[in-house]
């Protein structure tokens, strides 16, 4: 703070002193001014916590309501930083609790519960008390959240107080909705916070907001609410088990015209809530969707572009889910001129994920014309779109045509992309090599300029040079910049593009082999010297083995890995309506990093890739980050002193799976793309990831004879396999569950998190289901549950049939096993505890 | 659930600054803005969502000015989007206008209305009408007269989502300088269009989003009906494209006031308007429609190193419409070195400007009257001798536009009733239409 804002501060102190006790004419109007310029600075952040003394006495007795209400502003900004002062304000807000005015009663109280300091909390509990039961809705709606923020200034008083089955009675009993709305908030909060520290007589709160007494209560009144909190109460219905499947039809009749509704808040709940009771009946869901899809695209038509932004996100989860759905409507999903690039960019997505047969022509038309935009973002993002959709194999032929088309364009950057998307779709597709390598022979490689497409011109060069008749040559000339190519990953590309043309046409490139060995080996970079050193000793053992490992038989990739597990799209899709959405994570990845306290970290997670999280779009990204990479931020985060091993291991265990991102450990495969693209999954073992594994696999049994790269032998197999998708009807369940004796009896207790999953009995079923454990019924009342699990041995020889109830309230999960053949019961129990476990 | 609730200014200064749980740091305000500011280099607009070392911060831009909040929970995100557009619009019913110089002339009012919209973070009252009995500060009116409303601030504007011409500037709780409230109300017809025509002057691809506003200064909130085209036809329920003539929407939602009992049987909506601007109806229409604007443009060599693009514009609206503000923007090709445009001669309230960054061309035309044509001659000096890519490296046009008293759509406002109270209430009743251009595209 500059000397002058001190001077004005001082002054303004000396004005408040001046007109703090008097009453004169006239001297209302000052002291506005005077306290109008204290909450400008508070505003601009100027610390005007000096004045408290001031403030509280110019404006402790007035009855000038604009006054009070900038006294009270001030006070909740400064309380906390001035506890010991604070302490002389608690007088007058008592007074004002017990004033005439419910509108003066209901601010008081509001200030005096929003003032933060621990020690004045006895102050706070009086009038609380007395507020609950003032004859005024507005008091009551300030009193139920003054619970919640006494909840977090001390919540033992706040249990102490008999404050929560208060707030249960406004739920159910209070006339006014806002009273009601403001008791469910914080109830939900409340009982969140313990059921997630695990502790507190609330725990198990949340069965009681789901019963079904409670939901029915508020939904039966849900018109009354206002828009916002009927978003918080069918929020809450979305997570209610009905007990009966007429339950589902009254709920979703009667909340049917909310999907009419103009604010997009209240049609998202509306559609969480129709998702998510009708899991278990196929057909129905089928027809939530029909029926959800026209309320969302007028509300992407007609809305502010961020609320497009955040509707268009819940639609791409859904068409992920979905795809056929939308098919038809690609036209909505045209960029349109005046869209930020935040929607076009999501609206690109959508066009990939809805492309088909049928569309595929048109909307490959339509993204050429935003190739030529003159947005480079969003030219850039189309072109990858474009390559996206030849990937997911429709209609590969008119669009390997586009593709090369851009590189008429004649436009460094679009050129840069199409190289890249043709190296992808040669992968996948070699038998387009001819068509392709005529057009890629003819790009001058002086234009290109940027690392990847750099990179993929140099692959194709090697990978099909026997078709480019410059190719020598062209990579000659590309040799003589060897000392200006700063990527290491573009002199890695070269050194084997060389060397593997140099089997292909040995006359033309043995000098410049030998060239780019010795610069290679001469390399300042530790990975291009290592390369180089390897290729020299393996031709030394003879051009054969040579080419075995640099340039082995390769199969085409059937599929790139998806990026994503469906065990994370599972868990994105429980928390439709939340950030998790927009951001395309399940929110324990992005709420881990919640520091309780202002500024006390400064260790940063080291296996954040990065700190800035942003949803949509950013699928290049994305791509980059290896299976390696992402798997390590699904991990527990690593405390900053081991990180280092924990980081390592998954990567050692990768190389065995997949090639990855960073290229550093499998840079001596033959087949060096699989570094840059994710790790491909191959159609078959053998020669799984390209080269990658195989390559260096073989490197590893020494550099030796026998050709064909055997893959890592897989880990131990447990003893017992199952079947992943068992099938068993249920009148034969009942009949073996009748006739077989029970096998094994266990139990086992759950922790407080999984505990708070299972309001939802879906989620432990769908984790059940990834586990190999498919569910045949379940049922019950919280706080019991009882499920019907059963498994097959993978050698369909016999079935496994299961019995858990579960006591939310205790914890407790209570396991019987049944098996056909007795002797397999061990190991299936101990898969079965295991999957429990992990839940 | 908000944490902190703030409105920045287009520089990034603090205008408001709330902080409603205490758990995010300060400063988060700066953070926020450079992120905004620098988003991928400044290259991209900054998504309306992100997380950064934990904060979540969601934002929307109401002209110029950014509405944020940050929380810590997984909030929905709709939710707290729409909520901060609804603040932005409750502000702009209390101030009459919305902009950085009302706002800081109001922000102790402001502060006020906050206190009462959000508790611990959680909406609480929206209504503009119930919020007055809690408001105590006198709105500043700015001078309407001397409003610099167009002036820094409206580059930032969202195109077409708010319309200067047709709002109305006046708070709703301020009086006449009468002392007198007038008693009014307006209906706006406001609509997108969205054309894109193909190479070959097809219309490739179209569609009209569409608001009825209602802005009330009712007092006492009587019962209005609205009556509707008698053969508006919604979603499927006709089938196909519908007969000829009618009005066929996809699609539309309504403000939660509007009660339909009598919707389906004479398309009339019921309902008692709260106090100042809300939407009664969004709607959404891809029915074949006129479009107001058809585009023809060429392209040709001129020798060596020239070539001529001419653009002609022809407004096939009714003459008795005229648009304002019609500007046509024409990318030319990458080698363009030099330009200069040729009006048609006699050519009154025109301007032409190239961008020599972008090699963009843009034509503005101030006063198109319907039915009447326009032409521009682009003459292009280009660096290579001879560019076989001409034509693909032209274009693609875009326009803008505002229609006033023309709506592409056809759907009308038959009748607007107000329950009178008493033979003297007579109030005034407004109902406007307007077109504006949302993505009006003609490709080469």
């Amino acid at each position: 703070m500059n000397s002058e804002k001190k001077g004005e501060l001082s002054e303004l102190k000396a004005s408040l002193r001046q007109f703090a006790g008097s009453r004169a004419p006239g001297s209302t109007e000052a002291k506005r001014e005077l306290f109008k310029k204290v909450i400008s600075y508070m505003t601009i952040g100027i610390d005007v916590s000096g004045l408290f003394t001031e403030m509280i006495m110019g404006s402790g007795a007035t009855s000038d309501l604009v006054l009070k209400k900038m006294c009270y502003l001030y006070l909740c900004s400064y309380a906390a930083s001035n506890s010991e002062l604070a302490l002389l304000t608690i007088n007058f807000l008592q007074k004002d609790c017990q004033d005439e005015d419910p509108m003066i009663r209901g601010l008081a109280l509001r200030s005096l519960c929003s003032l933060r300091v621990k020690n004045l909390v006895e102050y706070l509990l009086g009038p609380l008390k007395t507020a609950i039961r003032d004859s005024n809705p507005y008091v009551r709606t300030m009193a139920a959240m003054g619970i919640l923020k006494l909840y977090y200034l001390a919540p033992a008083s706040c249990n102490e107080g008999e404050f929560v089955p208060a707030l249960k009675r406004l739920l159910m009993n209070d006339p006014d909705p806002q009273v009601v709305a403001n008791a469910v908030c914080a109830l939900q909060e409340i009982f969140d916070k313990e059921a997630e520290s695990g502790s507190g007589p609330n725990v198990n709160g949340k069965d009681w907001l789901l019963s079904k007494e409670v939901i029915y209560t508020l939904l039966n009144r849900i018109r009354d609410f206002s828009e916002w909190a009927q978003c918080i109460i069918l929020a809450l219905a979305a997570e209610y088990v009905p007990q009966e499947p007429d339950e589902i039809f009254d709920i979703m009749n009667l909340l049917e015209d909310r999907l009419q509704h103009a604010n997009s808040a209240v049609v998202l709940a509306t559609t969480k809530v129709f998702l998510h009771l009708t899991m278990s009946m196929a057909d129905v869901h089928q027809q939530v969707y029909e029926r959800i899809k026209a309320p969302l695209l007028t509300l992407i038509s007609t809305g502010s572009p961020e609320l497009a932004y955040a509707v268009l996100s819940h639609l791409h989860l859904l068409v992920t889910r979905a795809p056929m759905l939308f098919a038809a409507d690609y036209k909505h999903f045209y960029c349109r001129f005046s869209d930020p690039s935040y929607v076009k960019k999501l609206k690109l997505e959508m066009l990939t994920a809805v492309a088909n047969e049928a569309n595929t022509y048109d909307i490959v038309t339509e993204l050429s014309e935003y190739a030529a935009n003159v947005d480079v973002v969003i030219a850039r993002e189309s072109v990858r779109a474009v390559g996206q959709i030849a990937l997911q194999s429709y209609d590969v032929n008119g669009i390997v045509d586009r593709l090369l088309q851009f590189l008429d364009m004649d436009t460094d950057y679009i050129t840069a992309e199409t190289l890249v998307l043709v190296k992808d779709l040669l992968r996948k597709y070699p038998e387009w090599a001819e068509s392709c390598v005529a057009v890629i022979g003819g790009v001058s490689h002086t234009a290109v300029s940027e690392q990847p497409a750099k990179a993929a011109l140099v692959w194709m060069l090697g990978e099909y040079g026997q078709d480019v008749p410059d190719a020598p040559y062209v990579l000659e000339s590309i040799v003589e910049n060897w000392a200006e190519e700063e990527s290491e990953t573009v002199r890695l590309e070269i050194l084997t593009a060389v060397a593997k043309l140099f089997f292909k046409r040995a006359l033309e490139c043995h000098r410049l082999l030998g060239r780019v060995l010795k610069l290679g080996t001469e390399d300042g970079n530790q990975d291009v010297h290592d390369r180089a050193l390897l290729y020299y000793r393996l031709l030394q053992q003879g051009a054969d083995v040579a080419q075995k490992v640099i340039n082995p038989e390769k199969r085409a990739v059937n599929e790139f890995a998806e990026t994503q597990s469906s065990e994370a799209k599972d868990r994105i899709f429980d928390e439709f309506n939340t950030l998790s959405v927009v951001y395309r994570q399940p929110s324990f990845q992005f709420m881990a990093k919640e520091q309780p306290k202002a500024g006390a970290s400064s260790e940063e997670d080291p296996a954040t890739p990065t700190g800035v999280l942003q949803g949509g779009g950013d699928f290049a990204h994305q791509e980059l980050l290896s299976g390696a990479e992402k798997e390590e931020v699904a991990a527990p985060p690593p405390t900053a002193s081991n990180g280092a091993e924990t980081y390592s291991a998954p990567n050692v265990l990768d190389i065995m799976s997949g090639p990855p991102a960073n290229g550093n450990a499998a840079s001596v495969s033959g087949d060096p793309f699989a570094t840059s693209t994710g790790a491909p999954v191959a159609d078959n073992a053998p020669s799984s990831s390209g080269g990658g594994a195989g390559g260096l696999d073989d490197l590893l049994g020494g550099f030796g004879g026998q050709s064909t790269s055997q893959p890592q032998p897989p880990p131990p197999a447990p003893a017992l396999q199952l079947v992943p998708r068992p099938t068993l009807d249920a009148g034969t369940f009942q009949r073996k569950w009748g006739q077989l004796p029970v096998g094994q009896a266990v139990e086992d207790s759950f922790a407080p998190a999984a505990l708070a999953k299972l309001t939802t009995p879906q989620a432990l079923l769908r984790h059940m289901a990834s586990n190999s454990i498919a569910c045949m019924a379940s049922g019950g009342n919280a706080p019991t549950f009882r499920f019907f699990f059963y498994a097959q041995n993978a050698d369909a020889s016999g079935f496994f049939l299961v019995e858990l109830i579960v006591n939310t309230a205790k914890g407790t999960a209570s396991t019987k096993v049944k098996a056909e053949q007795a002797h397999l019961v061990e190991p299936f129990v101990q898969m079965y505890r295991t999957a429990l476990q992990s839940f | 659930m908000i944490s902190q609730f703030f409105v920045l200014s287009p520089r990034g200064d603090t205008i408001i600054s709330r902080d409603y749980r205490g758990d995010v740091p300060r400063g988060t305000a700066e953070i926020f803005f450079r992120q905004v500011k620098f988003w991928k280099g400044g290259q991209e607009d900054a998504p309306p969502v992100f997380n950064i070392d934990g904060v979540n911060y969601l934002h929307v831009k109401v002209n110029g000015l950014l509405f944020v909040a940050t929380t810590r929970a997984n909030v929905s995100p709709a939710l707290i989007l729409e909520l901060l557009q609804r603040i932005a619009r409750i502000i702009k019913d209390y101030c009459g206008i919305l902009s950085e110089d009302s706002m800081r002339k109001n922000f102790v009012l402001v502060y006020e209305l906050l206190d009462e919209i959000i508790d611990m973070g959680y909406a609480q009252s929206t209504s503009t009408e119930s919020l007055k009995a809690y408001v105590f500060n006198e709105p500043i009116q700015l001078d309407v007269q001397k409003l610099p409303n167009l002036g820094a601030a409206s580059i930032f504007m969202n195109p077409g989502k708010r319309v200067p011409g047709t709002a109305v500037t006046k708070s709703v709780v301020s009086n006449d300088p009468s002392g007198k409230k007038r008693e009014e109300v307006f209906v706006d017809i406001i609509e997108r269009v969205s054309v894109t025509f193909n190479a070959s002057g097809y219309i490739q691809n179209s569609e009209i989003d569409g608001t009825i506003q209602m802005k009330s200064y009712l007092s006492g909130t009587p019962e209005i009906r609205l009556a509707l085209n008698e053969d508006l036809a919604i979603g499927k329920e006709f089938g196909g494209t519908g007969d000829l003539g009618m009005v066929l929407l996809d699609d539309c939602n309504f403000h939660e006031s509007v009660r339909l009992d009598s919707f389906d049987v004479d398309r009339t909506l019921v309902l008692a308007p709260p106090d100042g601007e809300f939407p009664v109806m969004n709607y959404r229409m891809t029915q074949e429609f006129k479009p107001p604007f058809r585009v023809f443009p060429h392209v040709e060599e001129a020798g060596p190193f020239k070539a001529e693009v001419v653009v002609r514009v022809r407004g096939e609206f009714p003459s008795n419409s005229v648009a304002n503000n019609v500007v046509v923007r024409i990318p030319l090709p990458k080698g363009t070195q030099r330009v200069s445009c040729e009006q048609e001669p006699g050519a009154v309230g025109q301007s032409t400007d190239f961008k020599e960054a972008t090699k963009l061309v843009e034509w503005t035309v101030k006063k198109f009257p319907g039915n009447s044509e326009h032409v521009l001659r682009v003459k292009l000096t280009l660096a290579q001798e001879r560019n076989a890519n001409l034509k693909k490296e032209t274009g693609p046009i875009n326009m803008t536009f505002t229609i006033p008293m023309y709506n592409a759509s056809r759907l009308q406002v038959r009748y607007l009733q107000i329950l009178k109270k008493s033979k003297a209430y007579n109030p005034y009743r407004w109902v406007r239409y307007v077109t504006h251009a949302n993505s009006y595209v003609t490709r080469l």
